[in-house]
């Protein structure tokens, strides 16, 4: 008779009691993961950033445009090697809550800077060919069965008025960070169907994005591009692609630390529920930690058993939590693809997961542990419980 | 079984047992405890049940106290069948008619020895201040009118006893059932819950029906029957002797 | 069916004080996290409601998300202005403002981070519109100045917005002359200015909305299908209060969502604890409840008992639960809103009817835990309970 054979045991003898808490730490973990995923999730952005991209914008917000003409000029900056107009869409597919990333570029140097969304070579000219093509990504095809050839009938809010534009290319990311769910269409297509439309607001881009040779002279490229256009009416802001992403986080910082928070306070829960399961039990034992203390075995054994015993369930429950935590990010992900293309379950994540549990099983051992260990073994033989 | 009395014109038995019945299904099996059991007593009787150990005779005892149902047979209380009764007719039938006491008190640990002692007046429907009256009276009774407001965690053993025999009378029931009252005290003790016993049973009339296996309780019962193998038989009439002319 | 005392169920709760506290803890948690989701989301609706009168209309340009994307030509705000349903007040002035609404970045105080405002360029008749609105210190900007007044939130929570300071967008120096407050309103984290003074600045041809008071909250119909309808125009018409309130409606929608999710799955966990607890509770008086049947006491009797020891368990834990989120009424929260782009500051508010919906939830918490040990204790033989005791 060992002492994980008689910790186990122990485990197993109130097994309604020792299910529960099992379930109850599944759940906990299970939540927690799913948070921190999601928290994750919101940064995903940022972390498929390229350190040789950077973004040029208009310095008050990215809701105003800069003028087309900007493009000859930030290209003879030296160290740009490519500039791409890139402007928000904003449209959505029949019903205002199919909304997916459309982004209006020039395809040419656009793709050339994204190496990572890779696309065959003869949809790529089929593409390049059609003024009204369109490459969409892989997730994005499946959720709405788009096939090559098919027409996609867009509403467009920023951009009023109807829109469509044929399939010729589907692209597929190079890793998992990559966002397959995006549209690409042609920006000169944008760019003069709105001069027709409606005049004033021709020749006006969104974002600039830019290629650089040099990642370490980011800093000095971005400034030099600025300072291109101080004083003008429409005054940029140029930073990588990473800060750029991170600003968009920032904006909503509040909420991300909410739901940072959020997920720790699932974890005090079930630490109550733990300390609650191994103080009960304890109490209920003591007449046969004062007997083994009788026999001889000492307090550290008797508190090792305590110990063990909660760890054995915090790690039980651990395991299925984490187990459980990766089919359902799965469903998760497809559910809200909308708002979280990527939606991965990192190691981070993982091993915060388990940590958590051992935590929770090592507090809620604590002070039954020190009582078992110090009972007096007159007293302890006489307790009911 | 009589056991004639002086000055006892109550003809008919408190309690009647007919063809009794009961057996028990333990691991798979189907262990017969009591077998066709007859049995009569009679108003103000004492009578003490002894036997090996898992002879039935607690089941016996839970049998005629209503917290059981046989098989087979028939058990009379004042003329009323209580094998008939539904549970909930049961559970209003014990709260007027039956008061128990148990080898280890059963009393709530989280009630004052007041508060325990009021417990069955609560199913009555006295108004607050004649169930005060009625639990103090019972508290008095059993010598425990200053301890009232005590915890049983701050009574000796034999005290915590005595306020369940208080909360077995309170209701004022005809029979008093007890399993064993003084299987858990030491020998003072017990001395003075048998005596309080003996007290409840001349001086009130109650009818007492005790499970022991204590001789020296045994003792003070009026009369003993023995269970054996599922039957019933009594002790003899030596003994029902002595305890008359003791009385006279 | 006479009821078991209460007291034995509240002094069984307060002799095993650990495990009580233990067990309503992870449930005041639970209750916490619910009442501050909905205090959230009320606080939410409530600063953007508060920003609209009843019978005021906007008017954008169709299907523009906000403001800041809408845009309604002088030629086209002309034709709105001279609607029959609009009131017309003192001197005969039509009750109509039209409106140029920017974002400019500014550095906020605690982070140092720059973030977009919005800034209001607002018509002679804008501040009569909104009656919630009042100086708080300085004065009104004057019409036909480079004068800004700027909203208390962005007073607290910005630099360089101070009375006397300047500030510098549109080409041009606007000089900060007083603080308003809104009445925790979403113009509360604006700056108003003069309308035709940012016009010209931004050398914009058109406004971004009309407001307007009707002569009565009823011609609103009449009003909006007109409008929607009139070839010259394309624009949607709204009352004000609907205008903000669909302002608010993804990121209100969102929290709710998300929060009450959360909430029922960290329920679970609070359940389970409720239930561990209870069939303790159950396993270790089983003498008692026998005791109790013989005495006479009914299963049903039992049944409550167990099952108001377990609501006591649940209320504990909605008291300090809600007591705690009643403190984040303290929290101030500012936020970018994911539909105007620009700054919202906004507070948690606790209403009566989230007082009465965390109670309902942490009853329901403490049934659903408390059910089954109950029936376990109801459904218990007393020969077994008194033979186990």
């Amino acid at each position: 008779m060992n002492s994980l054979k008689l910790i186990l045991r122990n485990a197993l003898r109130h097994k309604l009691r020792t299910g529960l808490t099992v379930v109850g730490l599944i759940v906990a973990v299970l939540a927690f993961g799913l948070l921190q995923t999601v928290v994750d999730a919101w940064y995903a952005g940022a972390n498929s950033a390229a350190p040789n991209r950077l973004v040029t914008r208009n310095a008050i917000s990215l809701v105003f445009p800069m003028p087309l003409h900007y493009r000859e000029k930030i290209r003879a900056v030296p160290g740009v090697r490519g500039v791409a107009p890139f402007n928000w869409f904003g449209g959505y597919y029949q019903d205002p809550k199919n909304f997916f990333a459309q982004f209006a570029v020039d395809p040419v140097p656009f793709l050339a800077m994204y190496p990572e969304y890779r696309i065959a070579e003869d949809e790529l000219r089929a593409f390049l060919r059609d003024r009204k093509g369109a490459i969409i990504g892989r997730k994005l095809a499946d959720r709405y069965g788009f096939k090559i050839g098919d027409t996609i009938p867009l509403q467009g809010t920023i951009y009023p008025g109807v829109w469509s534009f044929t399939v010729r290319a589907i692209y597929h990311g190079a890793d998992a960070k990559t966002d397959d769910s995006q549209m690409l269409f042609h920006w000169e297509y944008l760019n003069e169907t709105m001069k027709q439309r409606s005049p004033r607001r021709g020749d006006q881009v969104g974002v600039f994005m830019v290629q650089i040779a040099e990642p370490e002279r980011s800093a000095e490229i971005g400034q030099a591009i600025d300072a291109l256009f101080r004083n003008s009416l429409a005054e940029t802001l140029t930073e990588t692609e990473k800060a750029f992403q991170l600003g968009f986080v920032a904006m909503t910082e509040a909420i991300v630390v909410a739901i940072r928070i959020v997920s720790f306070v699932v974890i005090f829960v079930i630490l109550a529920v733990m300390a609650n399961t191994m103080a009960m039990t304890a109490r209920e034992r003591m007449p046969e930690y004062a007997t083994l203390k009788a026999l001889g075995f000492g307090p550290g054994y008797v508190a090792r058993l305590v110990f063990g015993e909660s760890l054995a369930i915090a790690l039980g429950g651990a395991g299925l939590g984490v187990a459980l935590t990766f089919p359902v990010a799965a469903w998760f992900g497809a559910e809200l693809g909308q708002f979280f293309p990527v939606f991965e379950v990192s190691a981070g994540t993982v091993a915060l997961q388990i940590a958590c549990a051992l935590g929770v099983g090592v507090a809620a051992a604590l002070v039954p542990g020190r009582n078992a260990g110090r009972v007096r073994i007159v007293e302890g033989l006489r307790a009911i419980g | 079984m009589n056991v004639p009395r002086v000055g006892d014109a109550e003809p008919r038995p408190l309690i009647r047992l007919r063809g009794v019945s009961k057996s028990y299904r333990r691991g798979g099996q189907i262990v017969p405890v009591l077998n066709g059991i007859t049995l009569e007593v009679r108003r103000g009787d004492f009578l003490g049940l002894m036997g090996p150990s898992g002879s039935g005779k607690s089941t016996l005892l839970n049998l005629i106290a209503g917290i059981d149902k046989p098989d087979a047979g028939e058990i009379f209380v004042d003329g009323v069948d209580i094998t008939r009764l539904g549970e909930t007719e049961l559970a209003d039938w014990r709260a007027g008619s039956v008061g128990f006491v148990f080898q280890f008190y059963n009393l709530m640990p989280v009630l004052t020895a007041f508060e325990n002692v009021e417990l069955p007046l609560v199913l009555t429907s006295l108004s607050r201040s004649e169930r005060r009256a009625h639990a103090e009276a019972a508290l008095r009774l059993v010598g425990l009118g200053d301890r009232m407001e005590h915890y049983p965690s701050e009574l000796s053993g034999g005290q915590q006893q005595r306020v369940a025999i208080a909360r077995a009378v309170v209701t004022d029931p005809k029979l008093i059932v007890a399993d064993e009252p003084t299987g858990d005290l030491d020998r003072h003790s017990a001395e003075e819950v048998l005596g309080l016993l003996d007290r409840l049973n001349i001086e009130l009339g109650k009818t007492i029906l005790m499970v022991t296996h204590d001789r020296r309780a045994a003792d003070r019962a009026h009369a003993i029957m023995y269970l054996d193998k599922g039957e019933l038989s009594s002790a003899g009439d030596i003994h029902e002797r002595s305890v008359r002319e003791a009385r006279l | 069916m006479k009821p078991v005392p209460l007291a034995y169920s509240a002094r069984n709760l307060w002799t095993r004080k650990l495990t009580t506290a233990l067990t309503a803890g992870g449930m005041a948690l639970v209750v916490f996290v619910f009442a501050a989701v909905l205090m959230l989301e009320a606080g939410l609706r409530q600063a953007l409601v508060a920003t609209g009168q009843y019978d005021n209309v906007v008017v954008t340009r169709r299907a523009a998300g906000n403001e800041v994307q809408s845009g309604i030509e002088r030629g086209q705000a002309a034709i709105i202005e001279s609607q029959p349903e609009i009131a017309i007040g003192a001197g005969g002035v039509r009750e109509v403002s039209k409106e140029a609404v920017v974002l400019i970045a500014q550095p906020k105080r605690s982070s140092g981070v720059p973030t977009n405002i919005t800034v209001r360029g607002v018509g002679a008749q804008g501040l009569a519109l909104r009656p919630q609105v009042r100086v708080l210190s300085g004065r009104m900007f004057r019409p036909d100045s480079t004068e800004v007044t700027v909203g208390r939130s962005i007073a607290e929570r910005f630099d360089g917005v101070g009375l006397g300071e300047r500030l510098r967008f549109g080409g041009r120096e606007w000089t900060v002359v007083g603080v308003f407050d809104a009445g925790g309103s979403g113009f509360d984290s604006e700056i108003w200015g003069d309308g035709e003074q940012m016009m010209q600045s931004f050398r914009r041809q058109a406004f971004s909305s009309v407001i307007a008071r009707l002569v009565g909250p009823a011609q609103f119909e009449r009003l909006k299908a007109r409008l929607e309808a009139d070839p010259r125009m394309a624009v949607d018409v709204k009352r004000e209060r609907v205008f903000y309130e669909e302002q608010s409606e993804m990121m209100a929608s969102f929290i709710r969502i998300l929060g009450l999710t959360l909430s029922v799955i960290f329920s679970i966990g609070a359940m389970i604890g409720a239930m561990i607890t209870m069939y303790a509770a159950v396993s270790n008086r089983t003498g008692e409840i026998g005791a109790l049947r013989a005495l006479g006491f009914r299963r049903g009797s039992i049944l409550a008992s167990f099952l108001a020891e377990a609501l006591a368990l649940a209320v504990l834990g909605w008291v300090a639960g809600l007591g705690l989120a009643a403190l984040m009424q303290l929290v101030r929260i500012s936020t970018m809103n994911w539909q105007s782009f620009s700054e919202l500051a906004f507070a948690f508010a606790l209403t009566p009817a989230i007082v009465a919906q965390s109670f309902v939830f942490a009853v329901t918490m403490g049934l659903a835990g408390g059910v089954l040990p109950a029936v376990r204790a109801a459904r218990l033989k007393i020969v077994d309970a008194l033979r186990a005791a």
